[in-house]
């Protein structure tokens, strides 16, 4: 099986891709909405013009609310975002941007967000990964509890946590670039995005680990690389045509969905297809990898 | 053999007459007809997001109210937020008591929910016109400020103290609350307007206490947060009865009364966050979700029948049986669907595959082993099936806590992803199934065999 065979190139395409996306992490860093700082987000529609964005942001400055971002939607529109804002504020801004009432935009959508249900965001979100991380972990142990022989099933679950890692950090570089060049936020549905491409992911990993289990206590090959080299053959028209239909309907909602699960459908396409490239290509190769680094500690 | 058939003919119809259901109540949408009356009973259930709104998130202050009344402070909170709404007629309006835990720092929050309204200073308004009816007590001697005492300043004036109530009184436990009715009455002698108040059992109980102890002292009424009537308690009061009689004109009364009889707020409220979503956002929405799942569907079904072939086909009608019981289950559990809850169900399209594709697969490795196709397909399934199991435990592992942590938003999504991962698997094992084997191919020819292959495989 050629995977096997050239298994330290396809290693070191996983390291590249990860170590690109961290740098990726670094250089850019993730840029949070304001479902978890706090703030206010407006997104109007005027009838036939918008007026200059120099004027609504030179207008609105006028205000003393704080910073204001002035960004162009669609044809006449505009998002405004400012500190989270009082009723009043709210109803100052609308009467602002109105050109004293000749030119009232329609209000598309409105949120103000205080800074205590940000916090509470946070906090439920934080909590929410370590469970969904505990949960799959502890899932891996139970699915790989009767393991052993050659490689101890402790390094099957280390493994798959492993490319997991590797499934999530890839979309999320990705969505650092997103976030660079076309102002993607980190809201709630990114962290959604996240734990559900720690779900999927695994799924794919556990797939294939389950076929190298059966192999191996049926003795279907002479040797471990064999054996794995087999069930990747086995597995991977499987892993690739269920993981396609998924990519296949996440692209739909990319292209033809709701504005609102835009980044959300691409992020998932992106966890999808990089948890079917790691269960093939990253965690079968590592597994063979580990196998022969115990070999050769034992021979030393 | 033919019972087979003939449960893969009622499964079939089932699922028509649930179609029939499902579609039946979205009549207006594809003959622009009026819904039949019966199927208006079951509509799609739309979040905020799609139907337009406003989401609003108060904070409770409950620093004033003993730890153990906390929770029936705050349900009596939505109760009258509740009714409050309700007299402006909002259709299906959602208040929630959100219990303060580790996780908010302990707040106690209302969540208010007003599909169809989209002016936030309204629904705000709304909410916030219901009056805090507070009773005050005189501060007891040992606490009470001294008097202050005017003072003279640098430029040889003479400055007043604070000589306002609000710092002489103190709370009590009595509040509206604890009001069962309030009425609009006329001064018998001097025709002014005044307001009559009837406490409930507990209202009673504590206003006598509170008069007993006052005897000559100054109860205070406070209407949000501002003393209205400032009557000497003369003697106890034990059948819950109280008047205000300020300087009201006779409409100032009357609003009072109305605002009192709605409901007074047990505890102070303060906007936290609010969130709006215009109608035509939200339907762009529903109408940009809708296209995506129809062509992904499609798409999916044309993959499958080019991939699989006669299985293919098998497990199209499979999935779109799948999708209907989806469908069917938003109306009657009912779902409220986000935009977030469509791409949920959408994904579970493309899961709801995964256990079809398994179950092929196996069945096609069964016959490269040389079965004939009733032992392959039969063997397929009982191979296939802890694969399905194990490949989707984990997504109902991040659906279920997804669901426990989640705000509306996520809740939407955990739940037609987490339904949509176990209807699939289900409908996987037992609808695919029955099908499967209802066709059965006596010969073991090369076209059979051709119909149950798939591409990779010759």
């Amino acid at each position: 099986m050629f995977i096997i065979k050239y298994k330290k190139i396809f290693i070191s395409i996983s390291i590249g891709l990860v170590v690109l996306s961290l740098a990726f992490l670094s250089i850019f860093g993730l840029k949070f909405g304001i479902d978890f700082k706090g703030g206010a987000l407006l997104e109007v529609s005027y009838k036939t013009t918008r007026p200059a964005q120099d004027e609504v942001v030179k207008s609105l400055e006028a205000l003393n609310i704080g910073a204001v971002l002035v960004q162009p939607t669609g044809e006449t529109g505009y998002i405004i975002k400012t500190k989270d804002v009082t009723d009043a504020e709210h109803a100052l801004i609308i009467s602002t941007i109105s050109e004293k009432g000749k030119n009232i935009p329609e209000e598309k959508s409105f949120s103000s967000i205080g800074p205590s249900v940000g916090n509470e965001l946070t906090r439920k979100a934080i909590i929410a990964i370590i469970l969904v991380s505990l949960g799959i972990i502890l899932f891996i142990a139970y699915a790989f509890r009767k393991v052993s022989k050659p490689v101890s099933s402790w390094r099957y679950g280390f493994i798959a946590i492993v490319t997991l890692l590797h499934d999530v950090l890839i979309p999320v570089g990705l969505f650092t670039l997103l976030s660079h060049y076309y102002g993607a936020e980190v809201d709630t549905l990114f962290v959604v995005a996240v734990l559900t491409i720690l779900g999927l992911s695994v799924s794919d990993t556990i797939v294939v680990f389950d076929r190298i289990r059966e192999n191996l206590k049926n003795h279907t090959s002479a040797n471990f690389h064999e054996t794995i080299g087999k069930s990747i053959e086995q597995v991977y028209p499987r892993s690739i045509n269920t993981s396609l239909t998924v990519i296949l309907v996440l692209l739909t909602l990319v292209f033809f969905g709701p504005e609102a699960t835009k980044y959300f459908a691409l992020m998932l396409t992106a966890g999808m297809f990089f948890g079917t490239y790691s269960s093939i290509f990253l965690a079968s190769p590592l597994l063979v990898w580990v196998e022969e680094m115990q070999i050769k500690n034992k021979k030393k | 053999m033919w019972k087979k058939r003939i449960s893969a003919l009622i499964i079939l119809i089932l699922g028509l007459l649930l179609g029939y259901f499902v579609f039946g109540g979205e009549y207006k949408y594809i003959a622009h007809k009026p819904t039949p009356a019966w199927f208006a009973k079951h509509p799609f259930k739309l979040g905020l997001d799609l139907s337009g709104g406003t989401h609003l998130i108060y904070k409770a202050d409950v620093s004033q109210i003993g730890s153990t009344s906390v929770t029936d402070a705050m349900n009596a909170l939505r109760d009258v937020i509740e009714r409050r709404i309700n007299i402006f007629g909002v259709s299906e309006p959602i208040v929630q008591v959100q219990e303060g835990s580790f996780i908010s720092n302990g707040e106690q929050k209302l969540i208010v929910d007003l599909p169809g309204i989209t002016d936030v200073k309204k629904a705000t308004d709304m909410i916030g016109q219901t009056p805090l009816l507070e009773f005050k007590i005189e501060a007891p001697a040992g606490t009470k400020k001294d008097l202050p005492e005017a003072t003279i300043n640098a430029k040889g004036e003479i400055v007043l103290p604070d000589m306002s109530l609000t710092s002489q009184f103190i709370s009590t436990e009595l509040t509206g609350r604890y009001l069962s009715k309030a009425t609009l009455e006329f001064d018998q002698n001097t025709r002014e307007p005044k307001v009559s108040l009837q406490f409930d059992d507990t209202g009673t109980a504590l206003f006598a206490k509170i008069t007993k102890e006052n005897i000559g002292k100054i109860v205070a009424i406070y209407l949000d947060g501002a003393p209205i009537s400032t009557p000497v308690v003369r003697e106890q009061i034990p059948n819950g009865q109280a008047v205000i009689s300020g300087s009201f004109t006779p409409t100032e009364a009357k609003q009072l009364v109305g605002r009192l009889n709605s409901g007074a707020l047990p505890v102070p409220i303060s906007l936290l966050s609010s969130q709006t979503i215009g109608a035509t956002l939200g339907n762009s929405a529903v109408h940009a979700g809708v296209k995506s799942a129809i062509i992904g569907f499609l798409i999916i079904a044309l993959f499958l029948i080019l991939w699989y072939r006669l299985p293919g086909i098998i497990a199209v009608i499979s999935l779109g049986i799948y999708v209907i019981i989806m469908l069917a289950l938003f109306k009657l559990v009912p779902v409220t669907l986000t935009a977030a809850g469509i791409a949920g169900f959408i994904i579970s399209i493309g899961i709801a595959v995964d256990a079809n594709v398994l179950i092929f697969e196996r069945i096609k490795e069964e016959l490269k082993l040389g079965r004939n196709i009733g032992d392959a397909v039969s063997a397929g399934f009982a191979h296939a099936w802890f694969s399905i199991r194990d490949s989707n435990t984990s997504t109902i592992i991040t659906a279920l806590i997804l669901f426990w942590f989640g705000t509306s938003l996520i809740k939407g999504f955990a739940l037609t992803l987490g339904m949509g991962v176990i209807v699939s698997m289900l409908s996987a094992i037992t609808i695919t199934r029955i099908f499967l084997s209802a066709i059965s191919f006596k010969s073991e020819g090369k076209v059979a065999r051709f119909f149950f292959s798939s591409g990779i495989s010759k």
